[in-house]
């Protein structure tokens, strides 16, 4: 039997993709910035903290590189609540998304401020900058130079990853899909456009952060 | 209604984690010789060849996972064909891990120096021979780190099976939780459960990398 593919079913429902695109690029912009902003703090405290917190930070850095996106989604949305903490579907995407970009940018961060060489920082100090210049200045900026196409690359998987949200019924470009197939019964149809939409916001966000690296963060 | 202990829990979802690792064995093993083939086309002379295998891993690599198993649930039942969620999930999985495999192998392969190419036609090796004794002894050596390291993003991949109806580790995390009405618990163990299965892997990689940065 051959299928006709008819795209233009999924028309009428233009709305509801617009509403779904919004919410993934919403989503993945505010828990980008979440996450980075756990990183580079994760990454400072593990590299110049106490031995403790270093030591935790870790442990939380290799449980969530270790498990799945949607376990951990499962456990912030079902398993919070009932540990007495209420959450909405969007508060339990982000709060999942940046647990997750937290671990990864931790990491990735680390390696790049780790290769700082202890002379460059007693140059800074012995310039009478303060603690907090010396971070800014002179271990983290050269570190986001160097780490930033794996810090990249790791925003577009998560951003992808995100298609998962839909199974706690967070209103995303997945959500807009299965609504879609569920009232056309063009499965095939809204599956492919939905994917080709990711795969636009794939190719989109790596260009944006290629300019916004070198914007940010100048090659010397 | 029965009480479920802890061990309840616990022995359930261990038995459920068997389809995660079998559905982990496939997707590699199979998704490694897919793209042992996508490699060998994309190293190929045919432009053709070449372009292909660059869509694939874009396409693959550009488009979210669960999109793939949707599409690839949906598309077959165009075809007329019935398609059971381990069957789907498998080819959804090799496709998916072959895409990641051959990239991670290209650069190993590529990381070769040209200067052992040249070696090798100097010597009139041909280009097979060239591939098989001089260049992909080097690029194995390598790419295991690399290869072990995705190992654990395949297995992590397969939670997704669930969400298309096959029974595995999360499904069962899922289908238990429905029974018993212990979120927190029933996913603390589910995580467990992965992290058991995933971090030897991680650390292996690791130890891996930093043997071959020691001998290289």
């Amino acid at each position: 039997m051959i299928y006709k593919l008819q795209f233009a079913d999924l028309l009428p429902y233009w709305d509801v993709l617009a509403r779904g695109f919004v919410f993934t690029v919403a989503l993945t912009v505010v828990s980008t910035m979440a996450g980075v902003l756990v990183g580079t703090l994760g990454a400072c405290a593990r590299t110049f903290g106490p031995r403790w917190l270093a030591g935790l930070l870790g442990a939380y850095v290799e449980l969530i590189r270790n498990t799945p996106f949607l376990v951990q989604l499962f456990f912030v949305y079902f398993g919070l609540p009932a540990a007495g903490l209420k959450l909405t579907e969007t508060q339990a995407a982000f709060i999942a998304m940046t647990i997750n970009l937290g671990a990864y940018s931790t990491e990735i961060i680390r390696a790049g401020s780790e290769a700082t060489p202890k002379g460059v920082i007693e140059a800074g100090v012995s310039l009478a900058m303060t603690r907090l210049q010396v971070l800014r200045h002179v271990v983290l900026k050269p570190a986001f130079q160097k780490v930033w196409p794996a810090l990249a690359s790791q925003i577009i998987i998560v951003m992808l990853g995100s298609s998962v949200v839909s199974q706690i019924s967070a209103e995303d470009l997945t959500y807009a899909a299965n609504f879609i197939q569920s009232r056309n019964f063009r499965a095939f149809e809204s599956y492919f456009v939905v994917a080709l939409a990711y795969l636009l916001l794939a190719v989109l966000t790596r260009a944006i952060l290629r300019a916004l690296g070198s914007r940010l963060f100048p090659k010397a | 209604m029965a009480d479920f202990s802890l061990w309840v829990i616990t022995s359930n979802l261990l038995l459920a984690t068997r389809w995660t690792i079998a559905l982990s064995l496939v997707a590699f093993v199979s998704g490694g010789a897919v793209g042992l083939l996508l490699l060998l086309a994309r190293m190929s002379a045919s432009g053709a060849l070449r372009r292909f295998v660059s869509l694939y891993v874009e396409f693959f690599q550009g488009t979210p996972l669960l999109m793939q198993l949707f599409m690839l649930c949906f598309g077959a039942a165009l075809f007329g064909v019935e398609i059971s969620p381990w069957m789907a999930a498998s080819l959804a999985l090799t496709f998916w891990t072959s895409a990641f495999l051959t990239e991670i192998w290209r650069g190993c392969v590529e990381s070769v120096p040209k200067g052992q190419w040249e070696a090798g036609s100097s010597v009139a090796l041909t280009y097979v021979e060239q591939m098989r004794y001089v260049i992909l002894p080097q690029a194995l050596r390598i790419a295991v780190p690399p290869t072990v390291g995705f190992s654990v993003q395949v297995i992590k991949g397969t939670a997704l099976a669930s969400i298309i109806g096959f029974v595995e580790l999360s499904r069962a995390g899922a289908m238990i939780n429905n029974a018993t009405f212990r979120p927190f618990l029933v996913y603390s163990i589910t995580g467990l459960i992965y992290f058991a299965l995933c971090y030897p892997l991680s650390l292996l990689a690791k130890s891996l990398e930093r043997r071959l940065n020691a001998a290289g």
